[in-house]
Order: structure tokens, then C-alpha cells, then sequence
């Protein structure tokens, strides 16, 4: 295994019953990067997590977490931690009280570990001696990441951490997993939401029904020539629709004045076709106030992936079913 | 280099200790609010309620040992642990064993503590080993509140024992530890009982119920008139056995075997618990306990238990009858009558009367010669015969009894007036309970032993 590997995982299958939650998953996860993992509901990406965790073995496949091979019995790896499925916390216990206990499953010392800096690392100091009954989802899953942390993991496996997070509970998380990934811990965490993974993560593995559909650098995944409908605002919208219009590679969204207004024009382009039109149009002299994409782009090439593989499954169905009608 | 890199490579995570994982487990428990109460209920009610029910005039008779509430403190405990046995203990156990796993499923923290723990064998084993400390807690605390609360009450003074004869204060002690040692074996069993349903049912209500709903059916159980041999294989046979502990001899069979009953109930129930909760699949988050192996692999082994143990007691028994002769019966009220005739003597400064120169017998019947005595039921009849030395005539008194299907009996005297048709007796103190107008007693059961 790379020894710069957190996470080595090759052809993993994992099966609940009839159901195939993973399907020949391949997984790279880098020491001292943030890897996110995304992927419509039911996609796997819990599974996954839960594997990396401990909590379940693969069906098949081979695993190495930091370094060391995962065999076909539930067993974790030293300097794992993390959470699935929400943090696990204890609402009878204060904040504080939920760290010790867990500090002394582990034999040390609450006193001594650094209770208090992780939970004021995560923005729970003013809280520590509240019961964990009256926090917030945003709270727990920050007290979830501050539990993580007392362990000094090398890898952290975290399912959607930003769940409930206002802005600054937030910016506390980005944080702390950003200075945890410069220390070298490799992070894995899964998300719904892509604005979180495009500033936290530097990877990205997509998951759609068991199979991973694009796994690599994000900036790789946002790149790629696809086109995208972006909305400009402009000093004369209506000069610019007709630049827009005669533009090459450039397509006006009809009903994008209905959904937006008129004064907002939307266009579907690729990114060296919409460096053209704003080109153009700065030339007539018209003023562009506002550009930005409709979808941003992780989003646009995640459905855009997701739906590809659906619809490349759906095919196969329906080959499936034709030929057994044709067999009869 | 390479042996280098290889001694750096983090091993596989080790298990947390079973200490470490109970003493978590404990801190878990214990933070609980519901647990708190109970722990302070346990220790602080029954003293209340022994303290407040001897000072009043009426006192709970009909509730063993409820009679001698004003003659001594040791019959507060036994009052308590009569109720103890029938709700107090069934409910506790259901509020802490049979939600100690069913807990991690309503918080949905099974992955959490899976990942701490990092073996699902020492998180049962510590588990079980916090809840029933937790469970041995709250009877203690209702053991030593009761005997507090009746020490301070009423004083440290001879207990009348269900044969009439007198316990001196540190016999009575003993015979009071002993009973409540006793419902220990019982409780596990519920305790047991309630860990499978906790395992099995996930945050179905039921689950947490169980014990309650065992113990009821057990109850239920008693109170038809089932062979003794089915209600000796029942584990909460020794909920009401310790009453034996209070004769002399002691009848200690039908305990033996109840404790013996109760703890293989408790291992049995404890291991199919075990079993389940290994095979269980834990990253499947909508488990919710299942019906159907609940009654697969735990109702139906613990029924298979029944009859085993139904089929072990049986010779011992010796047949399937109630266990309640008219001999037995007759021979328990004239030993109880005996012994109490002669405290009687005593509160009216008559002269001194041994058991053996009294020579009382009872005759006994069910109301109809046309109706076997044999059995529980309020329609026994007796007349009590003894003889008093220097008297040529044969004293005679009449009793109704109900006797209860575990052997406890109520002998109610009907007169004459002045032996036991009256419930005080008039000493030179002044007027007193009459020791003879109503008693209880308890009739042996099994065949081998004598009354």
C-alpha cells in the first residue's frame, strides 16, 4: 500500500440480503486530504463509511485502512474515528460528561486529555455543562467532531458533519477539519450539500446505486467540458440577449426571463463558450453586474453523472427485460 | 527500514476492558433522571410507608406478616417485600434491564458505541453486569429502608413466625436477610427476561414491559389451581417460597427450588440474549427488534425450559396435585394454634403451658363430606382440640381458613369467644391483640417434609 494512503480500497462489494449496497467500490483516500463523498440517497456512501468504521465487513474486496489490511471480521483500526448516522451522544450527560466517559472507556483522564480545548475548538466551551438533551442538531454533531478529535485520529470518517450547521457552528467544523487535514489526518466525510464539499474537500468520489461513477481531484470533476446554464445581470439586457443569441456554442434559456425576471438573462454554455459571449459583451460597452452559475458546477456534474448512471441502468433493464420477453 | 515501517504500522484497535466498558455503562445509567428516582424512591419509600402504617390502628392483615406491623420492626421488611415481589420488583427490573439495550436503539447510538467499545461482547457483558448492579441497588435500598423504617418505628422485637413460634430479634434478622437474598434469584430471572426483550424488541414498548408482563402471567399463574409442579418450574416461584424460611423446622424445599427454578431462568434468558445480540446486524438502522425471533429464539427455548424443569421437579413432588392435603393442613394449624395458644397464656399471665403437654390436633374438612380436602380455597373448616394439664375436659375452637395455592393460609377463629371468637383479649395491661383470632400460617408442601 501507498504509504501517503489513509484509505487503499479495491473492488469492495457489500450485500444486505438481495439488496446490493456497494458493487466493486474502488477507493483512494490521501493522508492529509479532505475526501468527499457524495451520491444520491441509498447510494452507499453510509455503507462505505461504516466499513472504513468498522461497523460492518465487506462482502468482497480488498480494504487497508492506514496501512493495515481489514479482514472479513467487524474490527477497527487503531487511529480510526468518526460517526455515522448522527454522532451518538448521550442527552443525561453534559458535554463534558459525554468526553469523559468516553475518555475513560479509553483509560485516560478527562482532566488531562483536553476536554476543554476540543470542545472549545469546536465552538462548545460556553456549553461544555449543559446537558446534551437541550442541544441543537448543529451542537451534537459538533460535540460528535469534538469526541473524534480526543482521539487523535489519523483518519477521520464523518457522515454529512454539516447537518444542522448554522454559519459559524460551520465555519468552527470547516475549520477544524481543514487544520486536521493539514496535520495529515485524512478525512473522509459524505455530504448533501456540494457547497460544503467544494470548500472543504480536494477529492471527491461520486457514489450512484453501489457504484462509483467519478472518483479523483474535484477540480477535475468541475472542469470538464460540460455545458452549464449561467445567469447574467447587464446594463442592457437587451443588447446582451441578442449578443447571447448569434453567439457560437452559446444558448439562450427561453423561459430563464419567467423564472428570474427580465432583466436577468440565462444562457447554457461551456465555460471557453461563455468566456467568448462576456467577452463580446464588455466590448459593446455594456456592463456585466452579475454572473454566476444557475447550478453551481460540482452540483451540475454530479446530477449530471447521477442521472447518466440511472439512465445507462434504466437502459440495461430494459435490454434485460426485452431480451427474456424475446427468449419466451 | 522495512521492519522499521512495519513495527509503525497501527495494529488492529484493541477492545476496551469489560471494567472500563461497565464503569461507561454505569455513568450512563446512573445519569438517567428516571434511575436517580428509582434508586431514591428504593430507599426512601419503604421507610416511609413502614413507619407510617405502624402508627396508624389498621394495619394491612391480609398481607403476610401485615398483622405484627405493631409488634415488631422485622415485619415491615416482609410487608414490603410481599409488595416488592408482586409489583415493585417487576416494574424495577423492566425500567432498567429491559431498556438497557433498547436505549442505544431510541438514541440510535449502537454505532457510536460500537465504535468506542469495538466489541459487541463486552458491551453485553457490561451491559448486563450495570444494570444489574443497578437493579441490586434499588433492592437493597427497599431491604434496609423497610428495616429501618420498622427498627425506628416499632423496635428491635420477636417476630411471630408463620407457625406460631416466637423468632428471637436475631433470628428474625437473619430469616429477613435471607428472604430478601432469596427474591434476588427471582428478580435475575426477570432481570434476564428482560435483557431478551430489550435485545429482541428494540423500542417496541414491549420490549421494556416484558418483565412486568412475565411476572404478571406468573401471578396469574399461581392463582389457578395448577399442578404445584408447574408453579415450582415457574422462576417466580420464589417471589412467595420465602414464607417457608419462617416455620420451624424451615420449609425450604419448595425455596431451594424456586431459587434453583429462578436462576437457570436467569442464565437461560441471559444467554438467548446473548446469542441474539451477537447476531445482530447493526448497520441496519431501521432494525426495530423482531416478533418473530423473539418468539423463535426466546420464547420458545424459555417454554422448553419449563418443561424441563417441570419434568425435574416432578418426581420430587411426587404427583400432580396442589400440594394441600387435609393432613398437612390439619398438622399446620395445630402447630401454629399451639404455639400462639401459648403466647395467648402468657399476655394473660395463665400458667405455663408447653406445646407437647397441650396436645392440640385439628380436624379439618372443605365444607361437605362430599368434597375431597385437598386443594386451596376459603371453605376449609377446622376445630382445634387440646388438653390442658389438670383439665379433664378437651378445649375445642373453630376456624375458617383460606388457603392460598402456595400454602399460606388465614385462620379466622369463630369462638369459643374467649379462646379466639374475640380480637382482643383483655390482659392486665389492658386490652391487646388476640394472638388466636386470626393467624396466619403455611401448610408444606412437597411430601418430603415434615410441618
Amino acid at each position: 500500500m501507498d504509504a501517503s494512503l489513509a484509505v487503499l480500497a479495491r473492488g469492495i462489494t457489500k450485500c444486505f440480503g438481495d439488496v446490493v449496497a456497494l458493487d466493486g467500490v474502488d477507493l483512494d483516500v490521501t493522508r492529509g486530504r479532505i475526501h468527499g463523498l457524495v451520491g444520491p440517497n441509498g447510494a452507499g456512501k453510509t455503507t462505505l463509511l461504516g466499513l472504513l468504521l468498522g461497523l460492518a465487513a465487506a462482502d468482497g474486496g480488498t480494504l487497508e485502512i492506514l496501512g493495515v489490511p481489514v479482514g472479513r471480521a467487524l474490527s477497527a483500526v487503531e487511529g480510526v474515528a468518526g460517526f455515522v448516522d448522527g454522532p451518538g451522544l448521550y442527552p443525561s450527560l453534559t458535554a463534558r460528561q459525554n468526553l469523559a466517559a468516553l475518555l475513560s472507556l479509553r483509560g485516560r483522564d478527562a482532566t488531562t486529555a483536553g476536554v476543554g480545548e476540543v470542545l472549545a475548538e469546536v465552538g462548545l466551551r460556553d456549553v461544555a455543562d449543559d446537558r446534551v438533551r437541550g442541544f441543537s442538531l448543529g451542537m451534537r454533531q459538533r460535540l460528535g467532531l469534538a469526541a473524534a478529535l480526543l482521539t487523535r485520529p489519523r483518519l477521520l470518517v464523518l457522515d454529512e458533519p454539516s447537518n444542522g450547521l448554522d454559519p459559524s457552528g460551520k465555519r468552527h467544523v470547516h475549520r477544524v477539519l481543514k487544520r486536521l487535514a493539514a496535520d495529515g489526518t485524512g478525512v473522509v466525510l459524505s455530504s448533501h450539500r456540494m457547497d460544503d464539499v467544494e470548500a472543504l474537500c480536494s477529492e471527491v468520489t461520486i457514489l450512484t446505486t453501489g457504484r462509483v461513477v467519478f472518483s479523483g481531484p474535484i477540480a477535475e470533476l468541475s472542469s470538464q467540458k460540460r455545458e452549464l446554464e449561467y445567469r447574467l445581470i447587464t446594463s442592457d439586457p437587451g443588447a446582451a440577449r441578442r449578443l447571447a443569441a448569434g453567439a457560437d456554442g452559446v444558448r439562450v434559456v427561453e423561459d430563464g426571463g419567467t423564472r428570474y425576471g427580465d432583466e436577468v438573462l440565462v444562457v447554457r454554455a461551456s465555460v471557453p463558450a461563455l468566456d467568448r459571449l462576456v467577452s463580446r459583451v464588455v466590448r459593446s460597452d455594456i456592463a456585466i453586474r452579475e454572473l454566476a452559475p444557475v447550478v453551481p458546477p460540482l452540483e451540475a456534474a454530479f446530477l449530471a453523472l447521477t442521472e447518466q448512471q440511472e439512465q445507462q441502468e434504466q437502459q440495461e433493464r430494459t435490454e434485460q427485460l426485452e431480451q427474456l420477453e424475446a427468449g419466451r | 527500514m522495512t521492519a522499521t515501517l512495519a513495527a509503525r504500522r497501527p495494529a488492529p484497535a484493541r477492545p476496551v476492558s469489560v471494567p472500563r466498558a461497565y464503569r461507561f455503562e454505569l455513568v450512563k445509567l446512573v445519569a438517567q433522571w428516571r434511575i436517580r428516582l428509582l434508586v431514591l424512591a428504593c430507599w426512601i419509600v419503604p421507610a416511609l410507608f413502614v413507619a407510617g402504617v405502624s402508627a396508624q390502628s389498621t394495619l394491612p392483615s391480609d398481607t403476610l406478616f401485615g398483622r405484627w406491623m405493631h409488634a415488631t420492626g422485622w415485619a415491615g421488611p416482609l410487608v414490603v417485600l410481599g409488595f416488592a415481589g408482586t409489583w415493585a420488583l417487576p416494574l424495577l427490573t423492566s425500567l432498567v434491564a429491559g431498556d438497557v439495550f433498547a436505549a442505544e436503539d431510541r438514541l440510535g447510538t449502537w454505532r457510536h458505541l460500537l465504535v468506542a467499545v469495538r466489541s459487541a461482547r463486552r458491551i453485553f457483558v457490561a451491559k448486563t453486569l450495570a444494570s444489574l448492579t443497578v437493579i441490586l441497588l434499588l433492592v437493597a435500598g427497599l431491604a434496609v429502608s423497610g428495616a429501618v423504617g420498622g427498627l425506628l418505628t416499632v423496635g428491635d422485637q420477636p417476630l411471630v413466625g408463620l407457625d406460631g413460634h416466637l423468632l428471637a430479634p436475631s433470628d428474625a434478622a437473619l430469616k429477613t436477610l435471607l428472604a430478601w437474598v432469596a427474591v434476588l434469584a427471582p428478580t435475575l430471572a426477570l432481570a434476564g427476561i428482560g435483557l431478551l426483550g430489550s435485545v429482541t424488541l428494540g423500542r417496541s414498548p414491549m420490549g421494556l414491559l416484558l418483565p412486568a408482563v412475565v411476572a404478571l402471567a406468573m401471578q396469574l399463574a399461581q392463582m389457578l389451581p395448577l399442578p404445584l409442579v408447574v408453579r415450582l418450574a415457574l422462576p417466580g416461584y420464589a417471589f412467595i417460597a420465602w414464607n417457608g424460611l419462617f416455620t420451624s423446622p424451615g420449609q425450604v424445599g419448595p425455596l431451594l427450588i424456586g431459587v434453583a427454578v429462578s436462576l437457570a431462568w436467569a442464565l437461560t434468558a441471559t444467554a438467548l440474549a446473548y446469542a441474539l445480540f451477537l447476531r445482530r446486524d447493526f448497520t441496519d438502522l431501521g432494525y426495530d427488534g423482531s416478533g418473530r425471533r423473539a418468539v423463535t429464539a426466546g420464547l420458545l427455548p424459555l417454554v422448553g425450559l419449563l418443561a424441563v424443569s417441570a419434568a425435574v421437579i416432578a418426581p420430587v413432588t411426587g404427583g400432580s396435585g396442589s400440594g394441600i392435603e387435609q393432613e398437612k393442613v390439619q398438622r399446620s394449624l395445630a402447630t401454629a394454634f399451639a404455639h400462639l395458644y401459648r403466647m395467648q397464656t402468657r399476655q394473660l399471665h395463665r400458667p405455663a403451658v408447653t406445646e407437647a403437654r397441650l396436645r392440640a390436633t385439628a380436624a379439618c374438612d372443605k365444607g361437605s363430606d362430599r368434597i375431597a380436602a385437598r386443594g386451596p380455597g376459603n371453605d376449609w373448616r377446622c376445630v382445634v382440640s387440646w388438653h390442658l394439664p389438670g383439665v379433664e375436659a378437651t378445649g375445642t375452637a373453630v376456624y375458617q381458613l383460606d388457603v392460598a395455592s402456595d400454602g399460606r393460609f388465614v385462620a379466622d377463629g369463630d369462638g369459643p369467644k374467649e379462646v379466639n371468637g374475640y380480637f382482643l383479649v383483655r390482659t392486665p395491661e389492658g386490652d391487646a391483640p388476640n394472638p388466636l383470632w386470626q393467624f396466619d400460617g403455611n401448610v408444606e408442601l412437597l411430601p418430603t417434609s415434615k410441618g
